[in-house]
């Protein structure tokens, strides 16, 4: 088993503190989300454990079995296990998919070990048909003219070749229509089991009526304010979140104000 | 104040070496015109380099004599490597000396032309005439053409007659391994009325320096309906002054396609210019670029347009390192009367280095109320959020660097239609910018 663990992060972007002290632990097993209005911190924390470099953590650890992740560059994150589902992936022109994904693959494996040709193929065929991806798309450069909804099954693609320990996928939902939101959650169940722990970021619920969560947090102000079971999901759904704020005393549930 | 430019071949120089090859008179003729017009003429002016102080005409010595290879086993293997097995439309060249040419016997039966520029100077003198420094580029354009004119040295011809496809491409190789060797080449490409070529061309230097002049022209005939694709990989030596002028002359629903990969590590002054003369021709430009060290760089593209309805497309895209600097100048002409012409343009510089100079300059002059034109420029350094997302996945940075780099440069290297060259050019941009 494997076990990520953040604790009291802090992270400012151009001197403007988002996140103030959130605290989740991750094991692998586990499939955790985290919920909350606009605005309130969920994707500054995604940012923040694979390390983008808009993002400057300023207080708080975040360790992956113990070692420390932070003192990690990007690329050594992902290879210990990190894996983001981006909310805005970058294109790049001239880059195959294919040609991307096995570059990836092989940066996890020694030199003299690639991937072989052939079965590298016959898996991304294999995943590409459970994401109901055109064919076309391995060939095509890398997330350059893909649709909104393509590119989230390109961030769900990449993990399911990768195979991390630990996916954050940053509102993978949004912008996907209900066909596309059962392949995506499809390709998400098919990695669970013991070797996988994956934190989902969304604001809407539906996206959990496909993916059952065995944690819920709720993200105000840029902390965790509320955890609690599926059970949480639901309420959230139906009654919004006004409750929670009133609960806690919280006005306005945006990052820069304060309980 | 003009610098007075002594030139180290003399009248006579010109006329023994004209004899030599038994040349028509009217060649002859030609080249000492050039050479007496050479003295006076100025050198071109490319937007925003001063070359005036540039060394265009000193060279050791006008031709040096090579080897000639009686096959292809004789190579050296950093040239067999361009040439594909199955390559059958060949012409390579030694330094100054042709030596090896092979042309598709199917091909030659139908009217297919192939050979090295002397040789048809002798036996094409129609053709030559019509079609030599006539049109695309003139000898008394400036200086260097005029040099070119009165010093040529080499090159090839090739001429594909009406309404004949030629399925595989003709690949010109032109291998440098003489320090002391100068370059006066010339290619000159007339595809016929409805006719189809792919022509694909390698400047190779198998050794590290230079001493001589590289002043190469390149001119491209589509007649009517004429197909011309034009690639070409350039990778001279450091110590060349290199001048190259790769022309077209797009006739009546012609198409010429350029893609030239210019990896030089000579400083480079390069004019591309196609003209559109026909109505509905198109003329599409690719260009990518590798500027390392102390290169000092200048690439003018230009598509004129005279026919109406003619498409013309500018792409170059330039990765400068160390202290390289370089200028791209992206023309697009409309002329008057050119109604419904359409010049787009892409100018796209990527810094790898502080000390890097690069400028994407492009230029629309419209001379046509009813067009459209458009043009995209960017100059910066590699996106770090592109950097980011390849890292995300776990590749080192400068694997992510080096794929950035290389889809940047993709445009030229995807089109290449010989596998052979494909790779020569990912090789030498691995080289260039590492």
């Amino acid at each position: 088993m494997s076990t990520l663990v953040i604790k009291d992060l802090h992270v400012e972007i151009e001197g403007k503190q988002i996140l103030k002290g959130v605290n989740i632990t991750i094991n692998t097993s586990e499939i955790h989300a985290i919920m909350g209005p606009n605005g309130t911190g969920k994707s500054t924390l995604a940012s923040a454990i694979m390390g983008h470099p808009k993002y400057e953590v300023t207080q708080g650890t975040i360790e992956l079995d113990g070692e420390d992740v932070l003192a990690m560059e990007v690329d050594e994150r992902a290879r210990a296990g990190l894996f983001l589902a981006m909310q805005y992936p970058s294109e790049i022109s001239g880059v195959t998919n294919a040609d991307f994904m096995r570059s990836a693959m092989n940066a996890r494996r020694e030199e003299g070990n690639e991937v072989s040709l052939m079965k590298f193929i016959r898996e991304l065929d294999s995943k590409m048909e459970t994401l109901a991806m055109d064919q076309d798309m391995a060939q095509r450069y890398l997330n350059e003219g893909f649709s909104g909804g393509e590119k989230k099954r390109n961030e769900i693609l990449q993990m399911m070749m990768i195979k991390p320990t630990f996916a954050v996928l940053d509102e993978i939902d949004s912008g996907l229509d209900i066909d596309a939101l059962k392949v995506v959650s499809e390709g998400i169940n098919q990695m669970k089991g013991e070797n996988f722990g994956c934190l989902i970021i969304t604001h809407y619920q539906r996206l959990l009526n496909y993916i059952t969560p065995d944690h819920v947090h709720v993200m105000m102000q840029g902390r965790v304010v509320k955890s609690g079971g599926p059970e949480l999901a639901h309420k959230l759904e139906a009654e919004g979140y006004d409750w929670i704020k009133t609960e806690l005393g919280i006005e306005d549930e945006t990052v820069g104000q304060e309980a | 104040m003009t610098v007075e430019t002594k030139l180290t071949m003399t009248e006579q120089d010109v006329r023994s070496f004209s004899a030599s090859h038994s040349e028509p008179e009217a060649f002859t003729n030609l080249r000492v015109q050039a050479l007496a017009a050479a003295e006076a003429l100025p050198l071109p002016k490319p937007d925003k380099t001063k070359i005036i102080n540039w060394n265009f005409t000193d060279f050791p010595v006008h031709t040096v004599e090579s080897s000639t290879y009686a096959s292809l086993d004789e190579l050296p293997e950093q040239v067999k490597s361009i040439v594909d097995t199955d390559q059958k439309n060949l012409y390579i060249q030694h330094n100054n000396t042709p030596a090896y040419i092979s042309l598709d016997k199917n091909l030659q039966q139908q009217g297919v032309i192939l050979t090295d520029i002397q040789t048809a100077i002798r036996e094409h003198g129609d053709l030559v005439a019509k079609y030599f420094m006539t049109e695309a580029v003139k000898a008394e354009e400036h200086k260097l053409t005029a040099l070119h004119a009165a010093l040529l040295n080499g090159g090839m011809f090739l001429y594909v007659p009406k309404n004949l496809a030629i399925k595989n491409p003709v690949q010109a190789i032109f291998v440098h391994d003489n320090e002391e060797a100068s370059l006066f080449n010339h290619a000159l490409i007339v595809a016929d009325k409805g006719s189809e070529v792919t022509y694909v061309e390698n400047y190779i230097s198998t050794v590290p320096n230079a001493k001589g002049q590289a002043n190469i022209v390149s001119e491209v005939f589509a007649e009517d309906n004429a197909s011309v694709t034009y690639g070409a990989v350039d990778v001279l030596a450091e110590g060349f002054t290199t001048y190259v002028n790769r022309r077209g002359v797009a006739q009546r629903d012609a198409r010429i396609e350029w893609a030239l990969g210019m990896m030089n590590d000579s400083d480079t002054i390069s004019d591309n210019t196609t003209f559109l003369i026909g109505d509905n021709s198109v003329g599409d430009t690719k260009t990518v670029v590798v500027g390392r060290g102390t290169q000092k760089q200048n690439f003018t593209t230009q598509v004129i347009h005279w026919g109406k309805n003619s498409d013309g497309q500018i792409l170059k895209h330039g990765v400068m390192k160390d202290s390289a600097s370089a200028i791209f100048n992206g023309i697009g002409k409309i002329e008057h009367g050119a109604t419904k012409a359409n010049a787009e343009q892409e100018s796209r510089v990527l810094m790898l280095s502080p000390k890097a100079r690069g400028d994407a300059n492009p230029i629309l002059l419209i001379d046509e109320d009813d067009v459209t034109a458009g043009h995209a420029a960017s100059v910066g350094r590699v996106d770090p959020l592109q950097l980011y997302y390849l890292m995300s996945r776990g590749i080192t940075k400068q694997e992510a660097e080096r794929l950035v780099i290389h889809g940047f440069l993709a445009p030229v290297v995807n089109v290449l239609p010989i596998e052979g060259v494909k790779k020569q050019l990912t090789e030498v941009i691995e080289r260039k910018v590492r």
